[in-house]
């Protein structure tokens, strides 16, 4: 019988099974950021333990940090304390750190694949749950928490049990302004915001194979928001394109070995999953979420479902929902004015999601009292956006583009959004308090946004590509 | 870890994300410690105001106390933040029991001597039912025979646990050490090349 793509990985990087127990898995690449990795520094030192791989390692300053006025020290004491302690252990450990100031530096998932130290057939942990976003190129990538970083600082290895094995077929072709964005927001609505708990997601089929590398990328990375340890996508002439010539990938007689393997990496024909789930691409739509699980997604077009539609089990904590997000049920939502636009995150926030946003905002003006955040994933993207005069554009319409980190995606530093107020958002998750203490998050595609940043509403973006 | 014994603290609400368990701003501590008193911090309080806390929000409520935490399923989802099980392991519980748990919580539970206990659907809302009768309701939850028994109802379930896992709890043993152990293994892995890296 042949084998999956996951397995085809997995099998390479065990290094010994417990009977009735996990496996030992070795970890090829391990990224580490400022608020997931003190705890686990702290470990090693107490153990007096040094980093096993420190090569393997690679860090940056992204959850925390301020994305105004980077040059200049944190202002929060304890925001700084925390990237200041990134900075210590690294050196302390022989760890390469793209911190602050450094141009490399950005959001963990945008600069590994950009900088070429994600590549196909690698095992891929950090201590963030978006570390799906990598399996975009074909390897195994997950989230883990601070004890098992520092288990992987200790030993390169992890413990870990086999997840069962999904593959999400996307067939047939995209309608006009329906992005990457609004295929992943559809699949969770399908599938709900646990459907995929235990398994690990191969994502293909015509559709798939159809996006750029940015677009895989967004796919993967909301994996983890159906429940799903991870997703992935098999490498293909797009993946080998978007990563020649990078900084970290291989060059020369490496680069032909390395192509050679990598083109080894799908699924065989006769490999079976645990579950099969087929998606017809003409079915989905510009997507928005409405409430406080990124399962709770429609299309724009639709109205919130009813509090009828729902089982009655359910019923409750739909209700709570909805009263959070201050929406009625069977409202449509096209129409919901919004406060704020926040494009940036792991999930939308690289150069070719600026371009989009950028083309159909160019001569326009943003709505009256929003406020629009650009929040570049990583110093590359920013520098690319102004070297392409995108900032011009994003300034002519009164838009603020800002320095890269994960901002208002999580409100950790003080990129929140205020109470009750409503953000369209180009992130990941629509959580209570995600971005900010009862803030009301819309997630949605860089388009949506766009357009929702110049109408100051909901709107289906297809009718303004009509209109030219 | 082999026998919790207690009275619990109910949460009957479904997908709790570790957003909620713990909001990221409260994420900046470079120890483990303290992270007990934000606990459900925006569920807790009225407009982030200690000095305010909601009434009938379950942690505020004297009506329950306990080590065992029992909440709707598919219980710690989103963010793989182990601030969340620091933090649930901080405020005094020893146990979780939902219908369901995500993959990432779990894992993190596990490494800090938390104990997640899967429970069917039924079960889960006889245990609710039970407490709303009687708050005194007692859960027994022994590790060693892998059972949830509700006391005062003698109504009991059988749940999984990894036999690895469950050793380790059993026995107060670290992936850790278990890994250290194995270092020798790991370089002769490394050279034979099989990995990519």
């Amino acid at each position: 019988m042949g084998k999956t793509l996951f397995e085809k990985i997995w099998d390479r990087h065990v290094v010994r099974t417990i009977e009735g127990g996990p496996s030992v898995l070795y970890i090829d690449r391990h990224f580490i950021h400022e608020v997931t990795s003190p705890q686990a520094f702290q470990g090693l030192q107490k153990r007096g333990l040094p980093v096993f791989r420190p090569k393997q390692v690679v860090a940056t300053a992204d959850h925390n940090v301020p994305t105004l006025h980077q040059e200049l020290p944190i202002r929060e004491e304890l925001s700084r304390k925390q990237v200041d302690m990134l900075v210590q252990n690294c050196a302390a450990f022989g760890i390469d750190l793209y911190g602050l100031g450094h141009p490399y530096q950005g959001i963990v998932h945008v600069i590994g694949p950009e900088l070429g130290v994600t590549q196909p057939g690698m095992t891929i942990v950090c201590g963030d749950s978006h570390t799906s976003t990598h399996g975009a190129f074909g390897t195994i990538a997950f989230g883990i928490g601070t004890s098992e970083v520092e288990m992987v600082l200790a030993t390169q290895c992890l413990l870990q049990g086999r997840p069962k094995l999904m593959r999400i077929n996307v067939e047939g072709k995209l309608r006009e302004g329906v992005l990457s964005k609004d295929i992943i927001l559809y699949i969770i609505s399908q599938l709900s915001a646990s459907g995929a708990t235990g398994y690990f997601v191969e994502y293909a089929g015509e559709a798939i194979r159809a996006l750029s590398m940015e677009g895989r990328m967004t796919i993967c990375n909301m994996s983890i928001e159906m429940g799903a340890r991870g997703g992935l996508i098999a490498p293909d002439e797009t993946t080998f394109k978007y990563l020649q010539g990078r900084e970290f990938s291989p060059k020369g007689d490496a680069w032909e070995k390395s192509l050679a393997y990598w083109k080894t990496l799908h699924t065989d024909a006769d490999a079976i999953f645990d579950r099969e789930i087929l998606i017809r691409a003409e079915d989905i739509e510009p997507m928005i979420t409405y409430g406080t699980n990124p399962g709770m997604g429609i299309g724009v077009s639709q109205q919130v479902p009813s509090l009828s539609s729902i089982p009655e089990k359910e019923q409750g904590n739909f209700r709570k929902s909805l009263e959070y997000m201050g929406l009625r049920d069977g409202q449509p939502i096209r129409g919901q004015k919004v406060d704020y636009v926040f494009i940036g995150s792991c999930t939308n926030s690289r150069i070719e999601d600026l371009r989009l946003v950028a083309s159909f905002v160019k001569g326009k003006k943003k709505a009256e009292g929003v406020e629009v955040w650009i929040v570049p994933g990583s110093k590359q993207v920013e520098k690319a956006a102004r070297a392409e005069g995108l900032d011009r554009i994003f300034e002519e319409a009164g838009f603020q583009l800002r320095q890269p980190g994960c901002s208002a995606c999580l409100g950790m530093n003080e990129d929140k959004i205020p109470a009750g107020k409503y953000c369209i958002s180009t992130s990941n998750r629509n959580f209570e308090g995600r971005q900010g203490p009862n803030a009301r998050t819309l997630l949605a595609s860089p388009l949506t946004a766009a357009v929702a940043a110049v109408t100051g509403k909901v709107e289906d973006v297809r009718a303004y590509l009509n209109a030219g | 870890m082999n026998r919790i014994i207690s009275t619990i603290v109910p949460i009957n609400i479904e997908n709790i994300d570790t957003d909620q368990i713990i909001p990221a701003r409260f994420l900046k501590a470079t120890s483990r410690e303290g992270f007990g008193k934000n606990l459900f911090r925006d569920w807790r309080y009225e407009q982030d105001d200690e000095s305010k806390p909601k009434k009938d929000f379950p942690l505020n409520n004297p009506t329950w106390n306990g080590k065992v935490l029992v909440a709707g399923k598919n219980f710690g989802c989103g963010s793989s933040r182990e601030h969340a099980a620091w933090a649930i392991k901080d405020h005094g519980f020893d146990a979780v029991v939902s219908s369901f748990f995500a993959d990432i919580f779990r894992n993190n539970a596990l490494n800090n001597f938390l104990l997640p206990v899967q429970v069917s659907d039924d079960f889960l809302q006889k245990i609710f039912e039970a407490a709303n009768r009687d708050p005194s309701t007692v859960i027994d939850i022994n590790l060693e025979t892998q059972t949830i028994r509700i006391e005062n109802t003698g109504e009991q379930e059988s749940f999984d646990i990894n036999p690895y896992k469950k050793t380790c709890l059993l026995n107060g043993y670290d992936d850790i050490d278990y890994l250290l152990s194995l270092r020798k293994e790991i370089e002769t892995f490394e050279n034979s090349n099989q990995s990519v890296a």
